[in-house]
């Protein structure tokens, strides 16, 4: 099937406006401006099935519906923060078809009556910001952008801005606070952006993925949208595939392709022919999926199956990990992510980070003994449900699933607590090991 | 002063926000500020603090707060390799120190000419481009991937040589 989102791989100069144009470009812009009402067009997204592919997989036509429409102005803000590691996706949209990205963004400001955009992007984007400055201006140029859009009374501006190095912003009221020019620091909540968002305004946030698909929504319908994926999951998704396979890079596949598929098929295969030893679905932050038969690999990667296996499927960066890799390695490089990324605000995930990063480098190096693990499993546990943003939850997902589904990696790992240290701690798992 | 030396753009960055979010101006014209010298001067955060109508200390605080803003003289260009898990996965420890061998540092150096420091840093986003890195200069930030080492040697003498990057 031709892609719809990564249309450069049929359609190479599509990043230039003519050719976006001669395929269609700007139509359902057009059409949504001069011939629909804002309140059909979120209709339209929200009949697709459409979720969010920023990782929460949120109806977005239901989030559109929202905004709080006694308070003016609204903004609609573009997520374009791709931190969580394994994710190259939004990067790819952006790079190789961004005018459908832009034209997405342009639609749904439509839909919530906002006049102005902004696409949030990280700060290490800096070339890619410069270049959809240039694709704006051009949009600008050609009577896409400005005031009273194609005759009516419609006006709308789009600006770039750049984020400058931290995970956090990703997280979408971190995301508010730093394009407000304050640290990244998420808010309490609720409220949620739909009612106080940028500048304490009414604001929508969605992926750059999310955007880029709504133009064709608006083209071909509601229902044939829905007629690819799957039941809970509708429509086709970029798979960023990263790690220990053959062929990595972005996949746009319908929802629903197994695991299988994505990395024999597409990726092609685990590099030096090793078996999958877990496979990582949303990238650091996931918990490990365990691969010990062949059945897990044949589960379709849609929101419902991946949960099902004890995991998320997130913003879908599917992460390969062969039977080389032993997890206290691994979780050690995503604790030290967390503990680097995490935003401070809160002390569970502050110092919850902390001490995971301390107990882990400790096992990893070969100095920890088997009460380390235990100490580190409940130093993840206690994090749990206490945390103000996700960020820390996602701290404790490699860490949890890890010790639990691979002990025998940690076990190896490190040398049995010494007697008295045992004793002193007579109700962990281990002591009857002494 | 930010404001005689770049008019046009801080004219521009400024339209960019209502008025009643001045203050997001913050961060581009720090940006802005940082070009040249690679790293903010405590009167160039003065001048962003004056443009935007915060304190200083809030200046500070952003600064320290995101890791690309840097308030101390490093090399004139920053390598900026990804260590994280996915990169790690193809080889971008060793490629790492591979790297800071040739160039006879550590992570976290400067070369003793003061034209390159090495820094491993988090997921860029190029996890598929494995080893990867990006230069951060008074040309901005430019992504390089699928590097070996001995191209980033090539890519490092090329720098020295032009003074800037080309691509
Ligand atoms: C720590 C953290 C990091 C996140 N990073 C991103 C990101 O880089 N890009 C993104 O689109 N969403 C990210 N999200 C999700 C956003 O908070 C938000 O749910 C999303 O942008 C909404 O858009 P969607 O409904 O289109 O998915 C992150 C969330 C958390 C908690
Ligand atoms: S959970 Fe972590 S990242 Fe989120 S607000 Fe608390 S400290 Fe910040
Ligand atoms: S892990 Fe290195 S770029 Fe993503």
């Amino acid at each position: 099937m031709a892609h719809l989102l990564l249309r450069q791989r049929e359609i190479p100069d599509i990043s230039e406006l003519d050719i976006y144009k001669k395929n269609d470009g700007f139509a359902a812009f057009k059409n949504a401006v001069t011939k629909m009402s804002p309140a059909q067009v979120t209709d339209v997204v929200k009949n697709s099935g459409l979720r969010g592919r920023g990782g929460a997989g949120f109806p977005t036509g239901m989030k559109w519906a929202f905004i709080d429409n006694k308070n003016w102005p609204h903004y609609v803000v573009a997520n374009a923060d791709e931190s969580e590691p394994g994710t190259f996706k939004d990067r790819e949209i952006m790079e190789g078809n961004p005018f459908q990205f832009l034209e997405g963004l342009a639609i749904a400001s439509y839909a919530v009556g906002a006049n102005v955009a902004y696409v949030y992007l990280r700060g290490e984007f800096w070339q890619l910001a410069a270049f959809l400055d240039e694709k704006i201006a051009e949009m600008e140029a050609a009577g896409l952008l400005g005031d009273k859009l194609f005759g009516g009374e419609y006006s709308l501006r789009i600006h770039t801005h750049l984020g400058a190095g931290a995970y956090i912003c990703g997280e979408e009221t971190a995301l508010l606070e730093s394009l407000e020019g304050k640290r990244g620091q998420p808010r309490v909540r609720p409220p949620f952006p739909p009612a106080f968002g940028l500048y304490g305004k009414p604001t929508v946030i969605n992926n750059v993925e999310t955007f880029a698909n709504v133009p064709l929504i608006l083209l071909k319908g509601a229902d044939w949208y829905k007629s690819m994926g799957t039941a809970d999951s509708a429509g086709v998704k970029v798979f960023s595939l990263s790690g220990r396979v053959r062929k990595p890079g972005n996949y746009e596949l319908p929802f629903g392709t197994t695991f299988r598929d994505l990395i024999y098929t597409h990726g092609g295969g685990v590099q030096d022919s090793r078996s999958v030893k877990a496979i990582m679905a949303a990238g650091a932050s996931s918990s490990l999926i365990l691969v010990d038969n062949d059945k897990v690999l044949d589960t379709p990667m849609d929101y419902a199956s991946v949960r099902a296996l004890g995991a998320d499927l997130g913003s879908a960066s599917v992460i390969v990990i062969d039977d080389t890799v032993s997890m206290d390695w691994l979780v050690n490089k995503t604790v030290h992510f967390f503990r680097h990324e995490s935003c401070g605000k809160c002390t569970p995930c502050r110092e919850g980070t902390y001490w995971m990063s301390t107990i882990i480098e400790r096992i990893h190096g070969g100095e920890g003994t088997t009460g380390d693990v235990d100490l580190l499993l409940n130093v993840a546990k206690q994090m749990q449900g206490k945390c103000l943003c996700a960020l820390g939850e996602f701290s404790t997902m490699a860490v949890v699933s890890g010790i639990e589904r691979f002990p025998q990696d940690f076990r190896k790992a490190v040398t049995p607590a010494p007697p008295l240290y045992a004793m002193q701690n007579a109700e962990g798992a281990d002591a009857e090991r002494v | 002063m930010l404001l005689e030396k770049y008019p046009e753009e801080v004219k521009q960055i400024l339209s960019k926000y209502p008025p009643e979010g001045k203050r997001s101006a913050v961060m581009p014209l720090l940006y802005l500020a940082q070009r040249e010298e690679g790293y903010l001067t405590k009167s160039a955060m003065q001048d962003v603090a004056k443009i935007v109508g915060i304190t200083e200390t809030d200046v500070a605080a952003l600064v320290g707060f995101y890791t690309l803003f840097h308030d101390k003289k490093d090399g004139k260009y920053r390598m900026q390799v990804c260590t994280d898990l996915p990169c790690a996965l193809r080889g971008a420890d060793k490629f790492l120190e591979e790297l800071c061998g040739n160039l006879g540092i550590k992570v976290g150096e400067t070369t003793e000419d003061g034209f390159i420091t090495v820094e491993a840093v988090t997921c860029l986003a190029g996890c598929d481009k494995a080893p990867m890195f990006q230069t951060q200069g008074p040309d901005g930030i430019k992504y390089h991937e699928n590097m070996t080492v001995d191209r980033t040697l090539e890519l490092i003498s090329v720098l020295r040589k032009s003074g800037r990057e080309v691509k």
